[in-house]
């Protein structure tokens, strides 16, 4: 590990190094990256403060019960429901949606509901999909979504089968 | 964006007056959350701005067009799981390529690639849930655009 992390921290300094010496020299692709690394950062750093406060407040909130229930082993069907809603409603890519369905398996989520959540999120969030439609025709987004939500929950289950027969591990938050 | 700002500043406001003990821990434990992923989270923004300098959306745009249906789909999945894009310019975009005559099962292609399979979010996944589930789901999820595409296809007439 010790290993690993020098190599990521010299990487970056690299990184950085370039960026520097790239607006020092003028040189325009360097810039670009630039560019492009600040906009992105700025769009994440509007989103996840306000995504981790409320995973804290979940954390410390929410009873672990209450997720059993709502999204564990005996949730059944509307546990994959609960977590087509909320997937729909989450606000952000992937990157906000992995620290919270990692909360909630931390809870005791199925992991299979967790995968649908995470689906969910990318291919069913509300706004996006009114977004989508106006551009592509109600159509188009009536077929993404008709297709592309049961096999998201299909291929959730057969996941969560595959890696619990293993006896796959993910790492419980401390 | 600013319902968000609006619904975690109630939600703390209400934490803070039920249990202020609660709620400072709540802060807490966000801010540890967020400090530990801090570092994958930069892994992913140095891959995004490097590849999105290689691959801009004009490269994009003329690749998806140009060609059959075929390697308009597979090219479609490919930029579509290597870029990262937010909705308000993925959507416009392929408004655009549609226009100009790209078939709606390589723009389904291209979407939901976009917002399933993360391989630039790929630092952060594996930090979460591990590599081996990492990769699992995000194979799983471009055969479920194969899919999507192929059905797009059929329904829009343009396969058979």
């Amino acid at each position: 590990m010790k290993r690993n992390d020098s190599i990521k921290i010299a990487g970056v300094s690299v990184y950085i190094l370039f960026l520097l010496a790239s607006f020092v020299y003028g040189f325009n692709p360097g810039k670009e990256i630039g560019r492009n690394f600040l906009s992105f950062s700025v769009d994440m750093l509007k989103l996840l403060p306000c995504a981790f406060i409320l995973i804290g407040l979940f954390e410390v909130w929410v009873k672990r019960e209450t997720v059993e229930k709502h999204f564990g082993e005996e949730s059944g069907i509307k546990g994959y429901i609960w977590a087509l809603l909320l997937g729909g409603t989450t606000v952000g890519g992937l990157y906000v949606s992995f620290p919270i369905a990692y909360s909630l398996y931390g809870k005791g989520a199925k992991l299979s509901i967790i995968l649908t959540y995470i689906g969910a999120s990318g291919i069913c969030r509300v706004p996006m999909a009114i977004f989508e439609a106006s551009f592509m025709g109600i159509k188009f987004t009536i077929i993404r979504l008709m297709v592309s939500i049961p096999l998201v929950i299909l291929s959730s289950i057969a996941l969560d089968d595959y890696l619990t027969k293993r006896s796959y591990k993910i790492r419980k938050a401390k | 964006m600013y319902y968000l700002y609006f619904a975690t500043g109630l939600a703390l406001l209400v934490s803070f007056i039920v249990n202020r003990e609660k709620t400072f821990k709540a802060i807490r434990v966000a801010t540890n959350r967020f400090v530990k992923i801090l570092p994958a989270f930069l892994g992913m923004l140095i891959f995004v701005s490097i590849v999105l300098f290689l691959i801009p959306d004009k490269l994009i745009s003329n690749y998806l067009g140009k060609n059959n249906i075929f390697i308009g789909v597979l090219s479609a999945s490919f930029f579509g799981s290597i870029t990262l894009m937010p909705g308000f310019i993925a959507f416009p975009l392929c408004g655009i390529l549609l226009k100009k005559g790209v078939l709606y099962s390589v723009l389904s292609a291209f979407s939901t690639t976009l917002m399933m399979v993360g391989v630039l979010t790929y630092p952060i996944e594996k930090e979460y849930f591990g590599i081996r589930l990492t990769i699992l789901r995000n194979t799983m999820s471009l055969f479920i655009a194969l899919v999507v595409a192929l059905m797009t296809g059929i329904f829009f007439g343009e396969i058979f």
